[in-house]
């Protein structure tokens, strides 16, 4: 059975209650605030988060919630839904009213689920309409603090020259470190020994413990442990240097061919009007703006996104680009 | 002296009336979802991080989250002792002796004594992490997979001693819990497992349907089978403190409880599941008298819930001082302390010293509300079970259920209470214990996930066990408790042997 067979959130409400009686509510949401464009938003949003409160999509997330609702002159309210990568969330929002009440907030793991989740209940492209972009976290190349290699250049030659001893850690198949680490074996043509952990946390203590060599994570990981030298950095992934970290090259000026973010966006079910979503995206931009927003992202090693980014359109061509990479590199699922 | 200075330092930062304020609200909240049947600590401070997130300052939001953390595992303790049913892991062990106890009409004295001894515990950790915390972390980091992986080797071997009846029994129920954790999307190949195309089997089996199912809903049903149990659940209640001898037999089992939690919850991973387990072992090995052992041993509640709280206070040194969270909650913790814009690692201790020092003397602050607040509700507690038995379970496995929907809203986590109500109550028929199922099933993922590590390092080579000292010396322990575990069994068959042939 897949999960859209299963009650919405609306109905999560009242657990004990009735069938009959939930319906009725159902039927009620739905009446009073569908499609009214023009009026929106007169209801709080919910933002649903497809991963644990207090993780770095969490945090951004109740970021940027805050001065969208007071874009909108309403409550933007966060709920975590995790599970199975994000996509337990996912699929909620994927069947949600169409009325731009709930928003999905989520990363890069839109465009890899497709290929990872052979099974998935929703496609990301055609289930949704993207609000817009939101940040694009840079990406850092860190190794145990007594590796060999130097600097990024010598990182580079290290690896293609002892490719079949180095231990390659990531925070489990389809996470942010698990897809850079990806694209670095592929920009270098070599294959490492991967080792998989659950989640960053782990990773992170076996590399400053030096039981594995290499690690390829988000700023929002790993710049405390860069900063007071428990790990060694080399580069970062983007194209621009990182304020925040900007002694490190970027990958493409220390001669390696990569270019990995983790892009964060929101999305609303695909029925939903266009008018309302464009409010969202006014919305968003907005927040985008917010001068607390911008610290506190800098604070976790990233920055919101320019506005020509934070479009429907923009977003919408990036998922497109993004699914196409990743069924060319990710290995397909069960 | 700077310890003195630090830990002056601390109490300042602790007791300004703020921080005591939130400090004791976090404890209140805690114990308040915490003793909600099924809810165990990672998912009450999840369900309650949120309310942190508007803090001005980090080092409230911390002391509150931390305040949540205790309180929560108290809340846990009590469900345990008075219901059977733990909220978590750990307080699984808790439920062996303490129930029983309550059973006895003595819910009172082991109530008093899992609070006191978790204060005792909580008071030596505080202290341990003010003065050990750079050298464990040390240790610490030594443990690689390969270590981790015969640290659960011997906990899983030791946990044999836990089972009052068969060690063959013991053995078989560990296999089924670590093949019911296998179900679900395996994290190393992204392959389902056992999970017959149904996609909200893809994350397994939850705890809380586990334990719920195998200790609450099974108990109801074989209570239907046998009625004569099925008037209240204890006996006349015999005082609601522990007497004088109670205290005295609590002591040696909390200290060593204390140590060995302190140890075991700066490991990562399932460090403080084990430290429970593993003192109620130890405590049974070391008794004079191991047959009181889940008949209602005080030993058994003393033991196990000292190393829990020294766990959970120890399981906050490598986040301390490397900024590298040892489970669940923790990395939680991480989290929000990062939205604070903590920058956390090694040099948190110099940059942020009100913090680290501030946390550590409200642990202990922490603690000390939570008997303040939980003695004088005991009474309270125990009264409730005196509500008839149909009453009470019926009400409690509802609670249970809306409990557990509620934390993913999955329908088959409610589902999995009936399945594994029903295979509790044909283990119980059996001569099954249903406790090393679920520490089979709690470290299963640990174990293999340590194994398949440890093996993809070494390239398949599974010598790398036995040739890093560590592992070995740990496997080779492991090793003598099997011994220790089958030598009884087979003295007495060569008796019977023997007897036979007389």
């Amino acid at each position: 059975m897949s999960p859209r067979s299963w009650p919405t959130r609306t109905l999560r409400a009242g657990a004990v209650a009735a069938a009959a009686l939930l319906t009725l509510t159902a039927c009620g949401d739905g009446g009073g605030e569908g499609g009214d464009a023009a009026s929106f938003p007169e209801d709080d949003i919910s933002m649903i988060v497809p991963f644990s409160a207090g993780g770095p999509t969490d945090t951004v997330t109740r970021l940027i919630a805050e001065p969208m609702g007071e874009a909108l002159e309403v409550q933007v309210l966060v709920e975590n839904v995790e599970g199975a990568g994000g996509t337990v969330g996912g699929a909620e929002a994927a069947q949600a009213d169409p009325d731009g009440y709930t928003v999905l907030m989520h990363h890069i793991g839109m465009s890899t689920a497709p290929t990872l989740y052979e099974d998935l209940a929703y496609d990301p492209q055609t289930d949704f309409k993207t609000v817009g972009l939101v940040t694009e976290v840079p990406m850092t190349i860190i190794a145990r603090k007594d590796f060999e290699a130097t600097d990024a250049k010598d990182l580079i030659t290290y690896l293609k020259e002892n490719a079949d001893s180095v231990n390659l850690a990531h925070a489990g198949v389809g996470s942010a470190s698990n897809l850079c680490g990806l694209l670095l074996q592929d920009a270098l043509g070599v294959t490492f020994n991967e080792v998989p952990y659950d989640g960053t946390g782990p990773a992170m203590t076996e590399l400053v413990g030096g039981q594995v060599d290499l690690m390829c994570d988000q700023t929002t990981n790993t710049s405390s442990q860069i900063k007071d030298g428990s790990v060694k950095a080399y580069a970062v992934t983007t194209p621009e240097r990182v304020e925040s970290l900007s002694d490190l090259p970027t990958a493409q000026e220390s001669g390696l061919d990569l270019e990995v973010s983790v892009w964060h966006g929101l999305y609303v079910p695909a029925e939903t009007p266009d008018d309302v979503v464009a409010k969202l995206t006014e919305a968003l931009q907005a927040a985008l703006k917010d001068q607390t927003v911008i610290d506190e992202m800098a604070k976790l090693g990233t920055a919101p996104v320019a506005e020509d980014q934070a479009t429907p359109e923009a977003h919408s061509a990036k998922l497109k680009e993004q699914t196409e990479l990743w069924a060319g590199i990710l290995p397909a699922g069960g | 002296m700077d310890l003195f200075d630090n830990l002056i330092l601390g109490l300042t930062t602790a007791f300004q009336l703020k921080n005591l304020l939130f400090c004791l609200l976090g404890v209140a909240l805690g114990t308040a979802v915490g003793v909600l049947p099924g809810i165990g600590p990672t998912a009450t401070v999840a369900m309650l991080l949120p309310i942190t997130f508007g803090f001005d300052e980090p080092v409230t939001a911390i002391i509150m989250l931390a305040g949540i953390y205790y309180g929560a595992q108290y809340g846990g303790s009590t469900t345990a002792i008075l219901i059977n049913l733990p909220g978590e892991s750990s307080s699984a062990v808790t439920a062996l002796d303490g129930h029983q106890l309550a059973r006895q009409g003595k819910a009172g004295t082991a109530l008093a004594i899992a609070a006191l001894s978790s204060f005792a515990a909580g008071t030596v950790a505080t202290v341990a992490i003010a003065v050990a915390a750079p050298p464990l972390t040390a240790v610490a980091l030594k443990f690689g997979q390969a270590e981790l992986f015969s640290v659960v080797v011997l906990g899983l071997i030791v946990s044999i001693a836990l089972a009052s009846g068969s060690p063959l029994k013991a053995l078989a129920m560990i296999v089924l819990g670590i093949l019911l954790s296998t179900v679900g999307r395996d994290g190393f190949t992204n392959t389902a497992r056992f999970t017959f195309g149904i996609p909200d089997l893809d994350a397994g089996f939850n705890f809380v349907s586990v334990a719920v199912g195998l200790f609450g809903v099974a108990e109801i049903l074989r209570n239907l089978h046998d009625p004569q149990h099925s008037g209240r659940i204890v006996g006349a209640i015999k005082g609601l403190w522990p007497g004088r001898e109670d205290l005295r037999r609590s002591v040696a089992p909390a200290t060593r409880g204390t140590v060995l939690g302190s140890i075991l919850g700066v490991l990562p991973g399932g460090g403080h599941v084990l430290a429970s387990f593993g003192s109620y072992a130890l405590e049974k090995k070391v008794s004079r008298n191991p047959k009181e052992f889940g008949h209602g041993a005080i030993a058994g509640v003393a033991g196990p819930e000292a190393a829990n709280n020294a766990a959970a206070q120890t399981s906050f040194i490598p986040l301390l001082t490397l900024g590298l969270p040892a489970n669940g909650v923790m990395a939680m913790i991480a989290g929000a302390l990062i939205l604070q814009g903590i920058a956390l690692g090694p040099s948190v201790i110099q940059d942020e010293p009100e913090l680290v020092w501030g946390l550590i003397a409200s642990m202990w602050i922490g603690n000390f509300l939570l008997v303040l607040l939980n003695l004088p509700l005991i009474g309270m507690w125990v009264k409730m079970l005196q509500v008839p038995y149909w009453v009470l379970f019926p009400a409690i496995v509802v609670f249970a259920c809306i409990g557990c929907y509620s934390i993913r809203g999955n329908i088959y986590e409610v589902l999995g209470i009936v399945v594994f109500g029903l295979i509790g109550y044909l283990l119980i028929r059996a001569g099954c214990e249903p406790v090393p199922l679920l520490l089979g099933f709690v470290l299963g993922p640990f174990l293999e996930e340590y194994l398949r590590r440890a093996l993809i390092i070494s390239r398949g080579d599974p010598m790398t066990f036995l040739t890093r000292p560590i592992s070995a010396t740990l496997l080779g322990l492991a090793l003598v408790a099997l011994v220790i575990a089958v030598l009884p069994t087979i003295r007495r068959k060569r008796e019977v042997v023997f007897a036979e042939e007389e």
